[in-house]
């Protein structure tokens, strides 16, 4: 027995869910199939960071399409995701001044592009940020960006496209795709076939399980996170907080959240296993940012951790994800691998996939997540 | 020749014994244990300045406990012991422990995890005030302190603990307002063969109930709570309860102690990646162990409490053979009757704890029945109807999903204390069979880890 339909989504993760809400919003109809539960993965386990600045320029485009959809929330989607939209603000330390010098540059082109930015050094650097170690010499403040609970989103959209009309299928594990006459047949584990003459890929860290077998294999690889979060403390850190620095080991980020707690992540990646779909995150990473703690916020290493987590995301070599119709077959489009940047994002693909699926081209430029660009064929 | 590097966790009945099997093969092994001192949580010994005599302490077990300590303390020039140690992550053959505020990392090539148990709790409405404790708490405050958590005590709950714990109380003088077992007296009597598998043990549980009984304390069974009173400031004030034939009571207490029996602590098989099965008889996932403790995961072995609610004498039979397992994996020869001895002392055993589960079984469906406005979730202050709210509305009828949208279990406890209780609640709000609700992830560190360890430099 097959079930028909305008478009198959492959892949409910916030990519993929949005975009069978916004396609439901013009009219097609849609079937989202997720091998396990919506938003399980990176769009469920990632840091929760709605944060434009520091995105290159040409992404800008699609952040800002984004955080249209952030500030729309709850209206879109029916309910609270936990966005807080108190900020970001991204320092550097005193041994790299130049960096200061980059954030202004970076700020007079992204207000060009929509997103304003202020530096912040100084007195009203402590006077604002007062948890902010002696080390950290300045940064640059976003004020229309912050953070949100990335448990909730994707299972919203999911939930909210389901209200709207399309059919949401979970635990039904897609292995096969082919295009047979005019429409895509999708094959599951336990049988269940689907055909639409549309198919949309939005399969994370497993996206090249599918393209390849349209003849476009990808240099998809998969690294987990390194996430903790801390005991309940007074709510007082509206802003999302992270650290600019060519050095993995000082990458650090965290964000308070109205019930107290503290979310920790960054520095050096953990290995994942797509197949599991686990990552586990190594001990040292974990006390790593600790260490780094002491110099971004030391206050904050008076508190205890109560849990650490990973998950598995896939990476793209030039860290940019695929994005945009096959090169190979017609009615076919992607948008995976999103690199450890697609919580943000994934609101605007999924918009943008729905109006390019819809009218056949986009207002928002993401010809630079063409499958066929040189840096993923190189090493392909 | 150097023999293999052997790490085991727990110093209570099961560790003690696993640790003097490998001695005397010629193997110094590590012993991690959170506590002060050895003993575990049954055999726990007092602090050194504290003079209360075996009997006082382990009454009936006196005996047994002396032997533990003294078979521990032969063996301390022996081992390396690392007492007051927190084992809060094992990754890739490495053991992550903090000592003393220092990070200690050990690398095994054998793991031996004797991690024990702790009160399985079902929620009562108001059991997030102030002087509610689990059985085992209040117990230890006793052991170890010579404290009671309240001047007037009620005991609530099932299982051998309950009676022993009220009957410590009575007999160190602190007030017991009442003891309340949710288990009526029908199934203790249908239990009774499989009792009488440890006939000295029977008998001294019903010592028990009658000491108590002969000091006039309350005693009822088959009752159902229906709610801890009390305030925020001020804390329990009393306990209300239905009993067998449905007549509500309440009483006055400061302090509340409730545990359905027990459940193991097996987070650390968890985070050493060990596969676990579910079991039918108590509702509750344990780890795939083999007759003799070997673990799915190669050099990871369990024994005692922490792997299945067999008892303190069973913990020290299953320590042996779980000993006798690394030592035949790693290449020392091993007798095999010497293995059938101590499996055939499990095997007895196992049929008194099937008595035990028979006799005071785990109220699931005590879940159905309780008010909205009772916290499941006492870290993150979740309530049951928040719990069934989100079930209802987002069709999560998976712990780890009801959790991703709840908050229940993401706490301190990280649901070591509600996980089994919001299984039951998750199993009947989406009306689905309980080993389908599944079980909450572990995650490290097992308890919370503070920030500042890394000061020297990780």
């Amino acid at each position: 027995m097959t079930a028909a339909s305008d478009v198959i989504i492959i892949g409910a993760g916030i990519a993929g869910s949005a975009a069978a809400f916004f396609l439901r919003q013009r009219g097609c109809s849609v079937t989202l199939i997720e091998r396990g539960l919506a938003g399980q993965q990176a769009s469920g386990v990632n840091f929760g960071n709605v944060r434009r600045q520091g995105r290159r320029l040409e992404h800008l485009a699609l952040s800002n399409r984004a955080s249209v959809s952030w500030r729309r929330m709850r209206e879109l989607v029916g309910e609270d995701i936990e966005y807080i939209q108190e900020g970001h603000i991204r320092i550097c330390y005193r041994d790299r001044p130049e960096l200061l010098d980059n954030f202004a540059e970076y700020a007079g082109e992204a207000r060009v592009r929509g997103l304003e930015l202020e530096i912040v050094t100084g007195t009203a650097l402590r006077q604002r940020f007062p948890f902010f170690g002696p080390d950290v010499l300045g940064g640059s403040y976003s004020a229309l960006d912050g953070h949100a609970n990335p448990r909730l989103v994707a299972p919203a959209f999911a939930r909210a496209a389901k209200r709207n009309g399309a059919e949401v299928i979970e635990n039904c594990e897609i292995l096969q795709v082919e295009k047979a006459g005019e429409d895509f047949l999708a094959s599951a584990a336990d049988g269940r076939r689907f055909h639409a003459p549309i198919l949309l890929v939005t399969a994370g860290a497993w996206g090249n399980r599918f393209s390849t077998q349209f003849g476009e294999p990808v240099p998809l690889v998969s690294h987990g996170p390194t996430m903790c979060v801390t005991e309940p403390v007074p709510y007082s850190i509206r802003c999302a907080v992270g650290v600019v620095t060519p050095v993995k080991e000082e990458d650090l980020y965290f964000r308070q959240i109205p019930r107290g707690n503290i979310i920790i992540g960054g520095g050096p990646r953990n290995p994942s296993y797509p197949d599991l779909c686990r990552a586990y995150v190594m001990p040292r990473n974990t006390l790593n940012q600790f260490k780094q703690l002491r110099r971004l916020a030391p206050e904050l290493t008076r508190l205890n951790i109560l849990r650490v987590w990973s998950g598995v995301e896939g990476y793209f070599p030039d860290e940019q994800p695929v994005m945009g119709p096959s090169r190979t077959t017609s009615g076919l489009y992607y948008a995976f691998g999103f690199s450890g940047g697609g919580f943000q994002l994934g609101p605007g693909v999924g918009d943008v996939m729905a109006e390019l699926i819809a009218t056949g081209q986009t207002t928002t430029p993401i010809d630079m997540f063409d499958i066929g660009r040189p840096a993923l064929s190189a090493t392909a | 020749m150097a023999g293999p590097r052997v790490i085991i966790i727990g110093a209570g009945p099961a560790g003690v014994r696993c640790a003097e099997t490998l001695v005397a093969a010629g193997i110094r092994p590590t012993i991690i244990d959170e506590g002060r001192r050895d003993g575990g949580q049954i055999y726990r010994r007092q602090p050194d300045n504290f003079t209360r005599s075996y009997s006082t302490l382990y009454g009936t077990e006196a005996a047994k406990a002396a032997v533990l300590h003294s078979c521990f303390d032969a063996l301390r020039e022996r081992v390396d012991y690392l007492p007051e140690t927190l084992v809060w992550n094992i990754s890739e053959r490495v053991v992550y422990a903090l000592r003393l505020g220092k990070l200690v990392e050990l690398p095994f090539d054998a793991l031996v995890l004797c991690t024990g148990a702790t009160d399985r709790l079902m929620p009562v409405k108001g059991w997030n005030f102030a002087g509610t404790y689990s059985l085992g708490g209040a117990q230890v405050a006793l052991k170890s302190q010579a404290c009671a958590i309240g001047r007037r005590t009620a005991f609530i709950g099932t299982g051998p603990l309950l009676y022993l714990v009220a009957a410590q109380y009575l007999k160190a003088g602190a007030g017991v307002a009442a003891v309340l077992d949710t288990s009526p007296w029908s199934l203790r009597l249908a239990a009774l063969p499989k009792l009488l598998a440890m006939p000295r043990a029977l008998f001294n549980g019903m010592a028990l109930t009658l000491a108590l009984r002969r000091a006039g304390v309350p005693m009822y069974n088959g009752v159902t709570p229906l709610e801890i009173t009390g305030s925020g400031e001020g804390g329990v004030s009393g306990l209300s309860f239905k009993d067998a034939r449905g007549q509500a009571h309440s009483l006055a207490c400061d302090a509340v102690a409730l545990g359905y029996h027990l459940r193991p602590e097996t987070q650390l098989a968890d985070l050493a990646r060990c596969e676990f099965q579910f079991d039918a008889a108590t509702r509750q996932w344990l780890p795939r162990i083999d007759p003799d403790g070997r673990s799915s995961v190669h050099g990871v072995y369990l024994a005692g409490d922490g792997a299945r609610i067999l008892g303190a004498n069973a913990a020290e039979a299953s320590g042996r053979l779980a000993a006798l397992a690394v030592l035949k994996d790693s290449g020392h020869p091993v007798e095999t009757d010497v293995v059938d001895g101590q499996r055939r002392i499990l095997a007895r055993l196992e049929r008194f704890a099937q008595g035990l589960r028979q006799s005071f079984p785990w109220p699931a469906h005590f879940a159905a029945n309780l008010p909205d406005d009772a916290v499941v979730c006492r870290c993150e202050a979740v309530t049951v109807g928040e719990l069934r709210r989100v079930v209802a509305q987002t069709g999560a009828t998976e712990s780890n999903r009801a959790k991703a949208f709840s908050r229940v279990g993401m706490g301190r406890c990280q649901g070591r204390y509600c996980g089994n209780a919001a299984a039951e609640i998750i199993a009947h709000a989406a009306d689905v069979p309980i080993d389908q609700v599944g079980r909450l992830r572990g995650q490290a560190p097992v308890k919370p880890l503070p920030i500042a360890i890394a000061e020297d430099g990780a």
